[in-house]
């Protein structure tokens, strides 16, 4: 069994979560107002699954990290320039709407598509990472089905950590309810990991892996086919919490303090 | 890492060099390696709402449709504004209130719209921009044409110098011993007017005889979603005076689809030692005369950035050898017709067809070269003729607003060739004492007494100055009056990215703790600096840092480094 990897890690783009944003009609079906105008970041799930992926191929010499993701070409160019500094990757790009409104099926489509095109991959020793939630839906739907549009039946989500055997073995943490993790074990590649929040910190940006990825980043932005991807259903009518901010910024507050806090506001409204 | 140009900064002045260049590079067999480090975490980083001529902008594009550009839109209705009081809170003089009393004969909702506007304050034909979307609309055209990388949240430490020479930069430590070091035969500049590059070149190799940078101002916008039955036009244009406070000038903008920039500029000659832009901000939006247009609306989002207001008289060496400088940093904002951005994007495209030049002549980056191909191409060019008029045109404002006021119109009206002569000050040296600002208005011992409430709470004076003086409480509604620390938090984000060190500390902490004015805590755009209750020097959290750099205008005993981070919303 190879001890090497290909990974694959689907990743979309998403506005910045701290934006207000809010769903709106559109011509093509349901959209975010002013989306385009909205910074977008890499989805917070799949950020997570990039940084484990890059991880295990630095500790496993030989392996590949892939990024695939469905996105507009001009946002995605935009936050790649963020990205591209962090790990080495080969980025796949598919152009697309990111807004989360998309049919998860169709998506899924357009993915494993794209993972079937990439030249050179060996679907035998393919991880196929990326976040078990993410930012613009929630649903952890995605992911699932597209391994299972590529035959990998070996399927694991809200992954935590995972530890490589020396036989290729896969031993892999999912969260489980009550704070606990589940520990499970394969074979080794082919595999499905959805990502939880791992245990890795947002790596530093490195000039140097950012002009080695931008090598090939930008002809596969240039080249990043259209997919055909529909809403899927339609939305009568969507409505904003009402809000009202009185924030404080404060740190090292105790956990009881807080809660106490909430509790007062609660029962104080 | 070997490159063949650096560039540092990414903002119009960059855009316009790199779009001049970008082109040319893509036609060669072989083209240099051009790399741009922006410390922002995102080319749709900049803070400011713009109206301008856009003539340079034109020029790049010749074909322009304002509407490629998110938020852009060609200037329509154009207006000069007198605003009066209605609270009666504001320090005006005598004068001033003579004035008042005849603006309120004419005024409604207690504003006067001048009848006559001097032609330098017009900027017809021009553009209604965001410069976050403007920035980012530059940048992905740019990137496209893959001969230029442009990098967001890299900030540089230094330049690179060796036998009087730059020759490169070096990055900011992100956590290990050193930033790395990125050589290159041209170094381009453009880290703006508190940008640590352009500082440490003025320390080494000095400034030009004449040179000054005494006058400032913090400029504070809300990005502002208006109201759906707002009658506002795109493209329409308020410029307003004497309201918060008479030195404070203000604005809107009105960008299509219902968006408005509105926002103010606190002058370094306003000597208030509680001096603060956001509850001034929040004051000047609710004016009865803009509050008819903005009352329901909702803020999308806030920001602040200080700028470089001494024009031309600030104006470094512009080249030397292996480096060569454009954009605020090296003086082009014009103090007289209150603009900048298209004056530095054509300094950008000056030195993009000087460096053009010098690589067809294959000739390398002298200062004697650079002086050849960029400084002539500027010295000979509108920005440099217009600057000159611009020069001495708001000294007055030493003397008063009035006076000020009185020297702009002169000197616009003359070419320049009259002026009020005046001596400018740095804001530390001619900002008052809390006893001498307040004390005419509040009893001495209440300010005593309000200063010690605010020390042993930690808090900034201006809130519980300004209602003292009768400044109304901010009726916040979670909509558009929000608190400052909920403002951060809309539309994107401040982040301080993990590694980096604080880019702002306090030189002599012993000092800190003798001063009585705290200016640095009073104006601080993000609240990141904070009063210490342990009777100790101002507590830094560079992840509110908006990198505004008001403490270091503020004060000298303040160091401000390269820093990762900043309020980013490509809005602004």
């Amino acid at each position: 069994m190879s001890d090497t990897f290909h990974i694959v890690v689907c990743g979309g783009i998403v506005p910045d979560p701290l934006q207000t944003l809010e769903p709106v009609g559109g011509p093509n079906g349901p959209a975010l107002k002013n989306e385009m105008l909205l910074p977008h970041v890499l989805d917070p799930w799949a950020g997570h699954a990039l940084w484990e992926a890059a991880n295990l191929a630095k500790k496993t010499p030989g392996s590949k990290v892939w990024l695939v993701s469905l996105a507009p070409k001009a946002k995605l160019q935009q936050v790649m320039m963020t990205v591209a500094q962090r790990v080495p990757l080969e980025l796949v790009a598919v152009d697309g709407p990111s807004g989360g409104f998309t049919d998860s099926a169709e998506v899924a489509a357009a993915l494993a598509g794209a993972i079937e095109a990439i030249p050179g991959l060996d679907r035998a020793r393919l991880l196929l990472f990326g976040g078990w939630e993410s930012a613009s839906r929630a649903a952890g739907a995605t992911l699932q089905m597209v391994g299972e549009r590529l035959g990998i039946t070996e399927q694991f989500q809200g992954v935590d950590e995972l530890t490589v055997g020396d036989d290729g073995s896969l031993r892999i943490l999912e969260r489980v309810e009550g704070g606990q993790h589940q520990v499970s074990k394969c074979a080794g590649a082919p595999a499905v990991l959805g990502w939880a929040t791992g245990n890795l910190p947002e790596p530093a940006n490195s000039p140097q892996v950012g002009m080695q990825n931008m090598r090939l980043i930008l002809p596969a932005l240039q080249k990043a086919k259209p997919a055909q991807v529909s809403t899927g259903c339609t939305y009568a009518s969507v409505a904003l919490p009402k809000q009202m901010r009185e924030t404080r910024v404060v740190k090292d507050t105790p956990v009881e303090d807080i809660a106490r806090e909430i509790v007062e506001w609660i029962t104080a409204g | 890492m070997d490159v063949d140009i650096v560039c540092v900064g990414f903002g119009p002045a960059m855009g316009g060099f790199l779009h001049t260049i970008a082109p040319k590079l893509a036609e060669m067999e072989a083209p240099p390696q051009v790399v741009c480090y922006e410390r922002a975490d995102g080319l749709g980083f900049g803070v400011s709402g713009v109206v301008t001529k856009a003539r340079g902008i034109r020029g790049s594009f010749p074909n322009l449709d304002p509407a490629q550009i998110p938020m852009a839109a060609a200037v329509g209705e154009e207006k000069v504004l007198y605003l009066t009081d209605p609270y009666g809170a504001s320090r005006r003089s005598a004068a001033v209130r003579a004035l008042d009393a005849m603006a309120r004969v004419a005024s409604r909702n207690y504003a006067v719209e001048l009848p006559y506007t001097p032609p330098f304050l017009h900027k017809h034909g021009g553009l209604v921009l965001s410069i976050g979307q403007f920035n980012q609309w530059v940048s992905e055209q740019l990137m496209m044409t893959g001969t230029v990388q442009v990098w967001p949240g890299m900030p540089v430490a230094e330049p690179l110098i060796e036998r009087e020479a730059v020759v490169g930069v070096r990055l900011a430590d992100q956590g290990g011993d050193l930033g790395m070091d990125i050589r290159a035969a041209l170094t381009v500049v453009a880290d703006g007017p508190v940008g640590p590059v352009g500082r440490r070149l003025d320390e080494r190799f000095g400034v030009p005889p004449g040179f000054e940078r005494n006058d400032w101002a913090l400029g504070s916008k809300m990005v502002v979603e208006l109201p759906a039955d707002c009658a506002l036009a795109p493209g329409t244009v308020f410029h307003t005076i004497g309201f918060p406070e008479p030195d404070i000038f203000g604005f809107l903008y009105v960008h299509p689809g219902n968006i408005a920039s509105v926002g103010i500029f606190v002058p370094s000659w306003f000597d208030n030692p509680a001096r603060t832009s956001y509850r001034y901000l929040q004051h000047y939006i609710m004016h009865p005369f803009l509050w008819q247009y903005l009352k329901g609306g909702k803020l999308r989002s806030w920001g602040a950035k200080s700028l470089q207001e001494s024009g031309r008289r600030g104006e470094p060496w512009l080249v030397g050898n292996g480096y060569a400088r454009i954009g605020e940093g090296s003086g082009t904002t014009n103090v007289l017709t209150g603009s900048g951005v298209d004056e530095a994007w054509t300094t950008g495209v000056q030195l993009g067809e000087g460096v053009l030049e010098l690589m067809r002549e294959g000739v390398p980056y002298t200062r004697e070269n650079l002086e050849q191909a960029y400084l002539c191409r500027r010295r000979a060019s509108w920005v440099e003729r217009e600057s000159r008029v611009a020069e001495n045109s708001r000294n007055g404002f030493q003397r008063g607003f009035l006076t000020g006021m009185i020297g702009m119109g002169l000197a616009g009206l003359t070419g320049g060739r009259v002026c009020v002569h005046a001596h400018s000050r740095a804001s530390q040296d001619r900002m008052q004492s809390m006893e001498k600002y307040f004390g005419g208005r509040i009893p001495l011992a209440e300010v005593e007494e309000i200063d010690r409430q605010c020390r042993a709470d930690g808090v900034p004076l201006h809130d519980r100055m300004m209602e003292r003086l009768g400044w109304p409480k901010i009726p916040y509604d979670g909509e558009l009056l929000m608190s400052h620390q909920d403002a951060l938090l809309v539309g994107g984000k401040v982040q301080g990215a993990a590694g980096f060190t604080d880019h702002v500390s306090f030189l002599d902490r012993d000092l800190c703790v003798l001063c009585h004015r705290r200016i640095c805590v009073e104006m601080c755009s993000g609240e990141a600096i904070a009063a210490s209750k342990d009777n100790d020097a101002p507590v830094f959290d560079r992840e509110k840092c908006v990198h505004c750099g008001a403490c270091l205008w503020n004060c000298d005993n303040i160091q401000f480094a390269a820093g990762g981070g900043g309020l980013h919303s490509a809005e602004n």
